[in-house]
């Protein structure tokens, strides 16, 4: 038996035990369901905290918060075309909201969810009209995917590398860039893909149309198969690769990734660049599904959308998944309650969703070290 | 194109620019203040959102654009407050709290007037500033925070606490005065600075209209970043914004053949050109920056 001798060591060495780095590295990099029931808490008691700002609100407009909440509940669950609608809105900011999580994780605040997904739009629709009319669904359905993904990767990817290489905040180049695709795409849109006097571009070919799901006439369509793959790809990546691992610990502590070894400059810049190509693959839901063709403000507000997504969703996969078909969900029960009171209402209870769960962090986190 | 030099060299065009210039130097002022706090201040959109909002509101209901100003300052207040609350008091990330409010700001404004006036869009109308420069209180209001705002930050108690704030809380603690009092006592001001940025939006056109900030909160955050959390710089480098947005509309107005809708993105790209162009990582934000 030999026990460690203090007084053997030189002056200013470590104190023996795991190496700090080493340990918050592996704190980044628990398993992925161990704080399932902490993020569950989380994101009901943001919930529950908004229904009830909700319901205040509804009571200045001089409605009775119970009948109201019932009507957006039943009437939604019951017509199905209102509840398609909710489904083609979950598939769009499903994507989207994957689109902030990723990076969220990688201590990265993506909100240029709206550049990216317009910079989709225009990609897959640019695509799909330059393909010939009869190409087959099997080869048109996939290279207008990539389109899509890779000219929102485009831009994520450019907000990922001006941080690290000139330390410009992701944050602030976003909001220049979701001024300036929108206005970008206008401008190839009155050049050159308008149809004369309108603000549609030409159809798509025929082969790149995904089918409707044909929920009462609703714009509901395949493309959740894709918002599930990508779901289901991330889920992969993220806690089953170490791909997964470098990102979550650069999120957790970059300077300890770096001891670790990890290229944090590189990670940043490919999470960047999926994030923007999940957020691009809306596309699919707008385009492919729904429009057929390049539209002025198509897919507009998804991307911001994606931001209550991915904090409800508190940054899982499956969380948002969830938080993309309560919030698709709710989108719908504003149209359902539309008579009850202004929709202005349903519209503010989103960004209120967000500030619930972001106060409700805090406070799980005292909850659960007082125990 | 002689025309668009014409407009480009002469007092108006100059008037135009400081009168384009109050909005962004105004929140970028305010947000100076709130960040040097160690306070981040995404949330300027929302306080020039609901800034413009209070303004024409009450300036509709008294008939006074003065007091139309007080309210305007009131919401920037009322806003910076729930900021605090939720950032400081809560503990919720400021970085989301700030977004979070800006999208409150774009949705409650469209909220309210619907509540108050039955109206989808529009504000009814409220008096109105216009184009003058020198009769217009907001302009002076601008001046004379441009003066002292970088010297109060500099010289008085209030500026070192606030700086202390943002950069040591822990000495702040040892001398016995409260982080979080000097940051919410910054928060105000910056508050107020940037509702009065918000009320020159609706009392220069005499009314609100949803979504009139248009992510002018945003870039004068960026501007506040690129001055390196100088207040005097980032006046500077408001008018400089200003400039650009003021270049977009006389190229527009004498219909110089270029590009409309690209035009109308000159502030966003000069923005984004001088992030590209200066680094970013030289400038020192303030030490505590977002942490409690």
């Amino acid at each position: 038996m030999t026990t460690p001798d203090a007084s053997a060591r030189p002056p200013g060495a470590r104190e023996p035990g795991p190496d700090p780095d080493r340990v918050r590295l592996l704190e980044a990099v628990r398993l992925p369901f161990s704080g399932a029931r902490r993020e569950i808490l989380t994101a009901v008691i943001g919930l529950l905290a908004s229904i009830a700002i909700g319901s205040v609100l509804m009571l200045i407009v001089g409605k009775a918060p119970g009948q109201v909440w019932w009507a957006m509940l039943s009437d939604t669950a019951t017509d199905p075309s209102l509840l398609g609608q909710a489904l083609y809105r979950a598939t769009g900011i499903m994507l989207t909201g994957l689109a902030v999580a990723l990076p969220l994780e990688a201590g990265l605040f993506n909100i240029g969810g709206e550049a990216q997904v317009t910079a989709g739009v225009v990609g897959c629709a640019l695509v799909g009209t330059a393909l010939p009319g009869g190409t087959p669904a099997v080869i048109a359905i996939p290279l207008c995917l990539l389109a899509a993904a890779a000219a929102g990767g485009l831009i994520g990817g450019a907000i990922g590398g001006l941080r690290v290489a000139r330390g410009a905040h992701e944050v602030i180049t976003s909001i220049m860039l979701n001024a300036i695709v929108p206005g970008v795409a206008l401008y190839l849109g009155n050049r050159a893909l308008f149809r004369n006097g309108t603000t549609t571009g030409a159809p798509i070919a025929s082969g790149a149309e995904l089918p409707q799901l044909g929920l009462g006439g609703s714009s509901a369509n395949a493309s959740i198969a894709v918002a599930v793959l990508a779901v289901a790809v991330v889920w992969w990546l993220r806690a089953r690769t170490t791909w997964g691992l470098a990102w979550r610990a650069v999120g957790q502590s970059p300077e300890a990734a770096r001891t670790a070894g990890i290229s944090v400059g590189r990670v940043r810049i490919v999470v960047m660049t999926a994030a923007g190509a999940l957020a691009g693959l809306a596309a699919a839901n707008f385009v492919m599904g729904n429009k057929h063709a390049f539209e002025e403000g198509l897919g507009r507000g998804s991307g911001f959308a994606g931001i209550s997504v991915a904090l409800l969703g508190r940054m899982h996969p499956i969380g948002v998944v969830l938080a993309a078909l309560v919030l698709g969900f709710l989108s719908s029960g504003g149209v359902a309650v539309s008579t009850l009171v202004p929709k202005e209402l349903v519209e503010v209870l989103q960004p209120v969703v967000v500030l619930a769960v972001a106060a409700a962090v805090p406070l799980v986190r005292r909850m659960e070290a007082a125990r | 194109m002689s025309e668009l030099l014409g407009v480009v060299f002469s007092i108006a065009f100059v008037a135009r620019v400081l009168l384009i210039a109050v909005p962004y130097a105004l929140a970028a002022m305010g947000g100076a203040v709130t960040e040097r706090s160690g306070v981040i201040d995404l949330a300027l959109e929302a306080k020039l959102l609901f800034g413009a909002f209070a303004a024409a509101a009450v300036g509709h209901a008294t008939d006074s654009a003065l007091l139309g100003l007080a309210g305007g300052m009131a919401a920037g207040m009322l806003v910076a407050a729930i900021q605090v609350g939720c950032s400081l008091g809560l503990g919720a990330d400021q970085v989301i709290v700030g977004v979070a409010l800006n999208v409150v700001a774009a949705g409650g404004t469209r909220f309210l007037l619907q509540l108050i006036f039955h109206e989808g869009a529009n504000s009814p109308p409220c008096p109105a500033y216009g184009d003058a420069v020198l009769s217009n209180p907001i302009v002076w209001l601008t001046v004379l925070a441009a003066i002292t705002v970088p010297f109060a930050l500099r010289r008085t108690r209030w500026g070192v606490r606030l700086r202390a704030a943002g950069d040591r809380p822990d000495a702040l603690v040892a001398v016995g005065v409260s982080p979080t009092r000097a940051r919410l006592a910054a928060a105000l001001v910056g508050g107020a600075l940037a509702g009065a940025g918000g009320s020159q939006l609706s009392l220069a056109v005499g009314g609100f209209v949803a979504e009139m900030s248009s992510g002018r909160g945003y870039i004068a955050l960026a501007m506040v970043i690129l001055s390196g959390w100088r207040p005097a710089w980032a006046v500077i480098a408001c008018l400089g914004v200003a400039a650009a947005e003021a270049l977009s509309i006389a190229f527009q107005v004498t219909g110089v053949p270029v590009a409309q809708e690209l035009i109308a993105l000159l502030p966003y790209a000069t923005t984004l050109a001088v992030l590209i162009i200066f680094r970013g990582d030289r400038r020192t934000p303030p030490r505590s920056l977002g942490r409690i």
